[in-house]
């Protein structure tokens, strides 16, 4: 092969003039370097589905927190002559009222077969599932991960000790000490409402007692053996050695390294709990081990909803549907979470 | 940065394989397509490799090495795709070939062993199992013949107890057992190519000394070329015939060991050559660094790759692409070339 | 090896144990006792009754007793229908629990497994979108949710399939169909990021590079190694399983063991419930305990010699 002339591409003098700074600093280019939690943040927003479900638990939280004051219905009151009403439609009392000029706010989802409004009923019931699931993932986060960071920190026989009670509290099947612990604390629970000042239980429903002293009791255990997980790999990092060699207080270390590392999937795992709860909630509400009655939970509105399938199928499939968006939701905001506060690169 | 767009490669001739060769690699280009951009990761490579020889293709993580040997192979991962030049192996043009054409080739023909024998063997099968594996795959021995065939494998790499080796797990095996176990997987079929892609760097230097030492003994044994990829400049020192120096997906340089080591001509390599620190510099010598940062293969400058870290860059380097013509023995993608040659006829001139 | 059988097996029986004791006195707990609420027995009567069923006895006593019992497979008398023994009931009901529950497990793993697989495979495309949204619903929608509209739909709608009882071959399609979706949604995903990771693993191009086909590289050398953890989930998909049984039961009117737990809560045959606790428990312990011994054998980088 023939080189090619120098020559025949116009070169002159000047182009083999040395380069100066300025010319060759133009050629760098950087990529401008972030934070983590504007790094995190920054994924999150580009995750369009996690943003979406976000607004989605918004609007949910609205209906289920917000509407209910405003709402012109209780979800206790029963309305006479309006029994299972379509949505939209009124009574013929209603109507008459309508009639003389009165203003009937419409039945939006119907009512019930003791004439309740439906809606208020599904938007209370929406509001008793958030609460249980988010109160169910606060006292999971805050049992779970002072077990988890303990038995982490100290480690050595103490470690496993703790992690030995983690194993056998993790074999025992959950569900069936639910339902046990909800049949035995009835009796008690309703003798102890009967005290002043105790009244609220009454409301609350024994079962649901029993739901929170379960999870107290068992369902941390996922949480812990994360947090513990953790907590002993991040003491052992090299970026931990890394800093206490270039002269980093413990505090700081803690501080800035460990916990930093620690609360993303902290966050992510309580996230991705609550739906968690709501399933479980939802299922001993639907088998009528949830809440008492009059409250509505949106697993005892299916529940009751069945049997009238055929005829009134709209009340089985609001709550249902209602509840499926929920921990869809919940589901697909956490799985964004995590996917923003993972530093791994996706794809 | 604008594209500059490559008139050169448009207007030039086709390109011609050089039978004497087996491998030609012929002003290559190859992007992957990523989510985030095309990354050019080879942009106009050219080496060739002669019928046992050993090519050391040397230069640092992201210069496109590993790629060039895994394009040879057809082993190039999604969203890789070649773009431009040719590329002949023992006669085949790789370009043109079927996927079940360059599976007949593979293991066969031309074999490769990985950097890190940890995670190369699959962790579920015996050794027995992955050796006898390549040997069925290629010939018509039966499975008795092929575990007889690899228990010789085990004992040409030195391996010693062969039998109890072929009925073990990879995780029962140390590094560089696992490493000598890849290499006889590779020379199972008595390839005419063994590409060996950092094959010393996840293991002890003691064992690193060792498995050179079996790969040139064996390459005397079976005579087959060998294309030695690392980032280490001493082990290409002892073991290669020819080297050839990547940076940001060109050859900056190649040439005869002795080329490249006594007569350095490009900056980068010179770079390169003065960074190892020596055992008998005097005490408090500062190390020597190549100053800046590698190239970002998303948007690669217009000129030479190297303009921005070089310390005799020229206006010209900052806006062309310096020659990438092959037919010296030892050669030099540089300006700094022409612009001795400019001198030069200018000095006839006047 | 032995040793961790013999740990696993021993953590086991301790477990089962505890829960049998605290399932004991949990019902036990309950003020009056089983008879108390039925209003058409005399005084008499209930005094005869308790007798009968040794509940006059100390609490420690009753305890041991029972517990000796149910080491010879005798749970006692069920409480509310009379003439059957608590062991009894358990037999009768559970192979159509264990039938429907056993399709369904089937059913996951036949559909799951190659979801997950052709999900990792077509990674971006149109097909892993699809398989990926239809299992993010099938996790996140309650099994309540699945059976009755999944009821609504086929059963009410369209009626094709049959909603309650298990007289046809048609009629299993249902609850079997809705008990298997939550854990064939499980292993989808689980299968499609098992497969992903081992598609990126060097001996996978290890594989490629030895001129293997492209099916063989996959059934060979991936599948092997991205079963390995939908093994480990089989454990907790059996007692999934169990306790989808209780809904499904109920809500399709199937006589099986789930739906006899269910209504003897609201029955208050407390028997019932103390028997079926401690055999669905146990069953639950000794399974997990099974796959995990199943697990260290199928994996070599476990084997412990």
């Amino acid at each position: 092969m023939t080189k090619k002339n120098p020559l025949s591409f116009q070169l002159n003098v000047d182009d083999f003039a040395p380069a100066t700074e300025a010319e060759r600093e133009s050629l760098v280019q950087l990529r401008p370097s972030v934070s983590f939690w504007s790094d995190a943040m920054r994924r999150l927003r580009k995750n369009k589905v996690a943003m979406v479900s976000l607004v989605v638990i918004l609007v949910i939280m609205i209906f289920a927190f917000v509407v209910p004051s405003f709402y012109p219905y209780k979800y206790e009151q029963q309305i006479k002559g309006a029994l299972y009403l379509s949505p939209m439609h009124y009574s013929e009392d209603e109507q008459a009222a309508i009639a003389a000029g009165q203003k009937v706010f419409p039945h939006i989802l119907g009512t019930d077969n003791l004439g309740r409004d439906y809606a208020i009923r599904v938007m209370m019931g929406s509001r008793i599932s958030l609460l249980v699931g988010i109160i169910a993932s606060a006292i999971i986060l805050i049992i779970g991960s002072i077990y988890g960071a303990v038995s982490g920190y100290f480690g050595g026989k103490t470690d496993m000790i703790m992690m030995r009670i983690v194993d056998i509290i993790y074999t025992v099947p959950d569900i069936l000490i639910i339902i046990l612990l909800s049949i035995t604390l009835r009796t008690p629970l309703e003798n102890l409402a009967a005290k002043p000042g105790w009244g609220w239980v009454q409301t609350v429903g024994t079962n649901l007692i029993s739901i929170f002293i379960v999870f107290a009791l068992l369902y941390w255990v996922g949480m812990a053996r994360i947090v513990r997980g953790q907590v002993l790999t991040l003491k052992q990092s090299e970026y931990v050695t890394a800093a206490r060699a270039l002269g980093a207080g413990s505090g700081r270390i803690i501080r800035k390294h460990l916990l930093t590392n620690c609360i993303g999937t902290l966050i992510v795992t309580t996230t991705l709990q609550i739906p968690s709860s709501i399933f479980t909630e939802s299922f001993l509400s639907f088998l009528g081990m949830g809440v008492a009655i009059p409250m509505p939970s949106l697993g005892s509105l299916a529940s009751d909803g069945l049997n009238g399938i055929n005829s009134y199928p709209y009340l089985l499939l609001a709550p249902a549907l209602l509840i499926s968006l929920i921990i869809l939701s919940f589901n697909l905001f956490g799985d964004g979470l995590r996917d923003a506060f993972d530093p791994k690169m996706k794809s | 940065m604008k594209e500059k767009i490559d008139t050169a490669a448009e207007t030039a001739a086709p390109n011609v394989h050089n039978p004497e060769y087996l491998v030609d690699i012929q002003h290559e280009r190859l992007s992957f397509f990523t989510p985030a951009g095309e990354v050019k990761a080879l942009n106009d490579v050219s080496l060739h490799v002669k019928p046992g020889e050993v090519l050391g293709i040397v230069g640092e993580s992201g210069s496109g090495k590993s790629v060039t040997a895994y394009s040879i192979m057809g082993l190039t991962a999604y969203p890789g795709r070649l773009i431009g030049g040719d590329i002949w192996f023992n006669g085949h043009h790789i370009n043109e070939m079927t996927e079940k054409q360059m599976r007949h080739i593979r293991g066969n023909e031309v074999s490769i062993i990985f950097q890190d024998p940890m995670t190369s063997l699959n962790p579920v099968y015996t050794i027995g199992n992955q050796i006898r594996e390549v040997i069925m795959l290629h010939t018509s021995k039966t499975k008795k013949q092929a575990n007889d065939r690899a228990r010789e494998l085990l004992t040409l790499v030195g391996i010693n107890e062969p039998e109890k080796r072929l009925k073990q797990y990879p995780h029962e095996l140390s590094g560089g057992m696992r490493q000598r176990v890849m290499i006889a997987i590779a020379l199972a079929c008595e390839p005419k190519l063994l590409i060996a892609d950092e094959p010393t760097t996840a293991l002890d230097v003691t064992i690193q000394a060792q498995i050179l030492e079996l790969m040139m003994d064996l390459k005397k044994k079976l005579g087959m070329a060998i294309i030695l990829i690392t980032h280490d400049l001493g082990i290409v020192a002892g073991t290669c015939d020819r080297i050839a120096v990547m940076y940001a997906g060109k050859v900056v340089e190649s040439g005869t060991t002795d080329d490249i080591f006594y007569h350095p001509a490009h900056e980068y390599t010179k770079g390169l050559l003065q960074s190892i620190p020596k055992l008998n510099e005097k005490e408090h010598e500062r190390l020597i660094p190549i100053e800046g940062s590698p190239v970002d293969m998303l948007n690669p400058p217009a000129g030479c790759p190297f303009a921005p870290r070089c310390r005799s860059c020229m206006k010209i380097c900052l806006t062309r692409m310096p020659e990438t013509d092959m037919s010296d023995e030892h050669f030099s993608a540089c300006w700094l070339l022409d612009k001795a040659k400019f001198e030069a006829r200018g000095e006839e001139k006047a | 090896m032995a040793k961790y059988i013999i740990k696993r097996v021993l953590m086991a029986v301790l477990t089962i144990f505890l829960v049998a004791t605290i399932t004991f006195f949990l019902m036990h707990t309950v003020p009056g006792g089983p008879f108390v609420a039925e209003k058409s027995i005399s005084k008499q009567a209930q005094a005869a009754l308790n007798e009968k069923f040794g509940m006059d006895k100390p609490l420690l006593v009753q305890y041991k007793n029972y517990m000796l019992g149910i080491l010879h497979g005798d749970f006692s008398l069920s409480l509310k229908q009379r003439g059957w023994t608590v062991a009894k009931i358990i037999s009768t009901r559970f192979p159509v629990s264990a039938k429907i529950g056993g399709l369904a497990v089937l059913l996951a793993l036949v559909l799951g497994i190659p979801f997950g697989s052709i999900a990792a495979l077509n990674r971006g495309k149109w097909a892993d979108n699809l398989i990926i949204v239809i299992a993010t619903c099938g996790i996140a929608f309650p099994s309540f949710v699945i059976c009755t509209v999944g009821m609504y739909i086929f059963g009410v709608h369209l009626g094709w399939l049959p909603t309650y009882g298990l007289d046809s071959v048609k009629s299993y399609i249902l609850p079997v169909c809705a008990l298997a979706f939550y854990p064939m949604a499980y292993i989808t995903r689980l299968m499609r990021s098992s497969m992903l990771d081992v598609i990126g693993q060097d001996y996978m191009r290890t594989a490629k590079a030895k001129g293997l086909s492209t099916s063989k590289c996959l059934f060979k050398h991936a599948l092997r190694n991205a079963i390995l953890p939908v093994v480990t989930y089989l454990g907790p998909m059996l007692a999934y399983t169990l306790t989808g049984s209780f809904i499904v039961e109920k809500i399709f009117v199937i006589p099986g063991l789930g739906g006899q737990f269910v209504s003897s809560i609201t029955n208050r045959d407390y028997t019932v419930i103390m028997g079926t606790t401690i055999f669905l428990g146990a069953l639950i312990i000794t399974m997990n305990v099974l796959v995990d011994i199943v697990y260290k054998l199928i994996d070599p980088r476990i084997q412990l010699k």
